[in-house]
């Protein structure tokens, strides 16, 4: 008897090990890659690095500027249209949890959240680009947009569900009109949530390389015109690191760690937003 | 006696098929305090409920009656329009966790978006809570989130909150339920002070609560209303043997 208690104290011993060693070994891959990009990256960072474009083959220095501009500007513009609509929508399906629009339209989102995004950047290219008869940021934006919208509306949805039934009866009782209550009242009671929402979709979309390739295209030159090609960080990584130039290598070493940097920033900043502006009860 | 501020004829509610409040005819008179009481189950918070027209939110829910506020039927008014005539203080105490004591207390007009001057929304977050018994103890801490406050405390700012808004008739949905003995004899005395300048319907479960508080009292019991008269009349002498054993405790 003692034995056999003493075997099973063991395997529970050993089984807390093995998922202990599990959860230790999910956090090398994310300390290889940055340690990685961080050696080969960051002797290339300058402030000429991020305030130059790229020089022509053969030529010495140049930088990112271009990509970097065009990446902030084109996610800015998809958060733009994504994020209103993903948090009206999100509002609406935690309003409205089982109404036949909310099934459906959550199905919706569901399966938008799965599509691959090189489908969403063809789509976008039929739709947008060859109609417009031009590659164009714009184009870019919305293909993004469509990315973000799936996250941005389960994460608002998720977190308006959390929030007390009291919360709306107390904004009612007072006799604000229902949108009132909602804008004024269940939004910022949540905000936290749906803040760390949209960063999360920002994160998500700004590494994205596969919608931008026949959208946004690419553009060796600075630009703020959103109707006409241009670059953004990933499609210069793409590109440079596939092209057979040492230097070309370099930059795209450099705007990857730049990348990292962000996706790192947003997340981190994430955390802090969902802790500083949580609401208590 | 004075004339009714708010009357109910052959007033029923549902939810669905199933009926709640049936046939309630009930005058309150105004700057008094009536009791609803009975058992849980009886359809006493959701009458209050239709009061300012919240149980119309319920999907599925719907009323028949008419419940009237000085002669002018309810439901032909807007329900925005209503419930800022009738405020109304909740079960657990709901501030707004994103606002200052300050801006609870000024929600009506601030959310609503109703113009007032700076002085003027001093003047009115100051008597609203000195007439909710809160001033003393909030005054140095006005900015600071609503939800620092006990839960006595507060109920008191969403008693605050509701009176803020002038309304003449406040219902309270068992106000006192989440609070301890102290914060409960608290709120009470506040409900003596408040009904000099408002109309109080209180509902309650606790009939010693109904018995302090009080000058009428509605008894309800599974839908039906049972008994309404004087508190003391109803406590010394109750008509409907159904009251009589529901305050001698003969089931509950």
């Amino acid at each position: 008897m003692n034995k056999r208690l003493q075997l099973r104290l063991a395997t529970s011993k050993v089984f807390e090990y093995f998922i202990m060693l599990l959860a230790f070994l999910i956090t090398i891959p994310l300390f290889a890659i940055i340690y990685y990009v961080l050696k080969t990256g960051l002797s290339k960072l300058s402030w000429h690095f991020i305030t130059n474009i790229p020089k022509p083959v053969g030529e010495i220095g140049g930088g990112i500027a271009n990509a970097l501009a065009g990446s902030l500007l084109i996610v800015l513009v998809a958060a733009v249209i994504a994020v209103p609509i993903g948090i009206l929508c999100g509002v609406y399906l935690s309003e409205n949890r089982n109404s036949k629009l909310a099934y459906w339209s959550r199905l919706a989102v569901d399966v938008m959240q799965g599509t691959p995004s090189i489908v969403i950047g063809i789509v976008i290219y039929f739709w947008i680009v060859k109609p417009s008869g031009s590659f164009s940021a714009i184009s870019g934006s919305i293909a993004l947009a469509i990315m973000m919208l799936p996250i941005v509306i389960r994460s608002t949805e998720e977190t308006l569900k959390l929030l007390p039934s009291s919360l709306k009866e107390a904004g009612l009782a007072l006799g604000l009109p229902y949108h009132k209550v909602i804008l004024r009242v269940i939004i910022p009671c949540g905000i936290s949530g749906i803040l760390s929402g949209v960063m999360l979709a920002v994160a998500r979309i700004a590494g994205e390389t596969a919608p931008l390739l026949f959208t946004a295209f690419g553009n060796p030159y600075l630009t703020t015109n959103v109707l006409k090609p241009m670059q953004s960080l990933p499609l210069l990584i793409f590109n440079y690191a596939t092209s057979p130039y040492d230097e070309w290598h370099d930059l795209a070493w450099g705007a990857s760690l730049i990348l990292l940097i962000w996706v790192l920033l947003l997340n981190i900043t994430t955390k802090l937003i969902t802790r500083k502006w949580k609401v208590q009860f | 006696m004075e004339s009714a501020i708010l009357s109910s004829k052959n007033f029923n509610a549902y939810f669905g098929n199933n009926h709640v409040v049936k046939n309630v005819s009930m005058d309150i008179p105004k700057n008094n305090i009536v009791a609803v009481m009975g058992p849980s189950g009886c359809g006493k918070t959701t009458y209050l409920r239709c009061i300012n027209r919240m149980h119309e939110l319920i999907p599925g829910a719907k009323v028949e009656g008419k419940m009237l506020l000085h002669d002018k039927d309810i439901y032909s008014i807007n329900p925005i329009l209503v419930r800022l005539k009738i405020g109304m203080v909740f079960q657990r105490p709901n501030p707004f966790p994103n606002l200052s004591i300050y801006d609870n207390v000024i929600a009506g007009y601030k959310l609503n978006g109703f113009k007032i001057k700076k002085s003027e929304r001093d003047s009115i977050v100051e008597n609203s809570l000195i007439k909710a018994a809160l001033w003393n103890e909030v005054k140095d801490t006005l900015h600071k989130k609503g939800t620092f406050l006990s839960g006595g405390q507060q109920q008191r700012l969403c008693i605050a909150r509701a009176i803020a808004m002038e309304p003449e008739v406040l219902l309270m949905d068992e106000p006192t339920s989440a609070l301890d003995p102290i914060s409960t004899s608290s709120i009470e005395e506040l409900m003596h002070e408040l009904k000099k300048n408002f109309t109080l319907v209180i509902v309650t479960h606790n009939m010693q609560q109904a018995a302090r508080v009080s000058d009428k009292t509605a008894f309800f019991f599974l839908g039906e209303l049972v008994e309404y008269d004087d508190t003391r009349e109803m406590f010394i002498n109750p008509k409907d043997s159904r009251t009589q054993n529901y305050i001698t405790g003969r089931f509950s």
